[in-house]
């Protein structure tokens, strides 16, 4: 149930944006938790978006992994 | 394919889990066992769907907590929702609601019976139709831990119709990590935590475990190369003999969490004891309405008394699968009395449930 996917956020107005889950799959989600523009990535739970994600991190997660594996050679 | 596809499928690139699957197995204790413990039923879900079990060496153990907020709803709280919808009230609820067991009956039961019970997808949802239809009275049955409390929250702070209110369940996930590690023989060496209450609650509320009770605990995503990442940083932890709280999803979890969202539930919400199925009380574990926002408190406006409710039917073990004390297979009517098409237990109803996580995944593989 904290099942949370994340989308791309097309448009803007007040409280709501339309969002992008993929694939042309688009939602109106609440994003009031959030400070978010439009072409952010957020992640979507239960019709809100919970955070905002930037790509840079996701990256940085996946060198986390190649230091920490490396590391442990 | 979007960038955030294309990174899914690196965290599920198989040569990549062998290579942390042979660091694990390197790392493992020769002697005696590593217990780790998530209290997650989305982590479940992904242990099982991709067979992660099946790669660790057989004395490093991953066993699933009370990670299923739908579960873990006593019968008493379903009840009173029951209780409404039989006196003409509208339920509105996430679809995994629907049929989780109360004293006598679920939902479903009294929707088949002629109630008006619904399901939405938001609680947004629920306040739209509750507008389009003023003339009846309306109750969400907000089910969910830190990940779906702050929706409820803003809805609860944004004025809703005066048809409207909230019949809350939600819980925290954080008091009950810390019961289970009172829980004698179940001799837990580390927590992967939650990703996306983590999103919301940030690090902080994590820091005791490894503080107070030299627990390494991870806070992990959910694709396959999160959790097994996550299973080799609490091994390392152990091989090394420290306890620290880690990190393993910084893409979705900063160390503050979510402030607006924490600002949110703050200024809805205050804590209390809350009853969990399967586990009694525990301190500081749920979250009621403020005062202020009383007039949307359905127990408040329909004056409802919580009353002692039937968690556990006779011959049902979930209080043991919901604490991870024995595996959905260990139970006599798992695939037998009790199926995903006929449940008994609440572990089977929702899609997070550990036995129906099994029922889907295990039975398949054997
Ligand atoms: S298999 Fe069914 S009866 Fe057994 S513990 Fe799970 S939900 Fe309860």
């Amino acid at each position: 149930m904290c099942l949370a996917i994340p989308a791309k956020i097309m448009s803007l107005s007040g409280d709501k944006a339309n969002v992008d889950f993929g694939q042309g799959v688009l939602r109106e989600v609440n994003v009031s938790l959030v400070d978010a523009k439009v072409g952010d990535y957020v992640l979507v739970h239960a019709g809100y978006a919970i955070q905002t994600l930037e790509e840079k991190e996701a990256l940085e997660t996946l060198s986390l992994w190649n230091d920490i594996l490396a590391a442990g050679e | 394919m979007s960038s955030f596809a294309a990174d899914s499928l690196k965290f599920r690139n198989p040569q990549l889990a062998q290579n942390i699957a042979q660091k694990i197995k390197a790392l493992a204790p020769k002697k005696g066992k590593v217990k780790i413990c998530h209290v997650c039923g989305t982590h479940e879900w992904t242990i099982t769907h991709f067979g992660l079990r099946s790669l660790l060496p057989e004395n490093v153990e991953v066993i699933a907590g009370p990670g299923c907020p739908v579960c873990i709803v006593p019968a008493a709280e379903i009840d009173e929702a029951v209780q409404l919808a039989r006196k003409g009230v509208v339920v509105t609820c996430f679809g995994d609601v629907l049929r989780v067991p109360g004293s006598e009956g679920s939902l479903l039961d009294a929707k088949a019976a002629g109630a008006d019970v619904r399901i939405v997808y938001a609680v947004s949802d629920a306040l739209q139709i509750a507008k389009q239809e003023p003339d009846k009275e309306f109750v969400f049955s907000a089910v969910g831990f830190e990940t779906t409390a702050p929706s409820t929250a803003v809805e609860a702070l944004g004025n809703p119709p005066k048809n409207f209110s909230f019949l809350t369940s939600h819980r925290l996930i954080p008091p009950a990590m810390e019961l289970l590690l009172g829980v004698g023989d179940l001799e837990i060496d580390g927590f992967i935590a939650p990703g996306h209450v983590s999103a919301i609650i940030g690090l902080k509320p994590y820091e005791l475990f490894p503080r107070i009770y030299r627990m390494p605990t991870v806070v992990a995503g959910f694709e396959p190369i999160d959790v097994l990442m996550a299973v080799y940083m609490i091994v390392k932890q152990v091989s090394e003999g420290t306890a620290l709280l880690e990190n393993e999803y910084p893409r979705v979890v900063k160390p503050e969490g979510n402030p607006k969202a924490l600002e949110m539930m703050n200024k809805a919400f205050t804590v209390t004891a809350g009853n969990w199925r399967g586990i009694g009380r525990i301190p500081d574990s749920a979250l009621q309405l403020r005062e202020s926002l009383s007039d949307y408190d359905a127990r408040q406006k329909f004056g409802m008394r919580v009353k002692q409710g039937k968690d556990i039917l006779l011959g049902c073990e979930c209080h043991l699968v919901i604490i991870g004390k024995i595996k959905p297979k260990e139970c006599p009517m798992f695939m037998k009395a009790c199926t995903p098409a006929k449940p008994v237990g609440a572990c089977m109803v929702s899609s997070e449930g550990t036995c129906r996580v099994w029922a889907k995944n295990v039975a398949v593989q054997g």
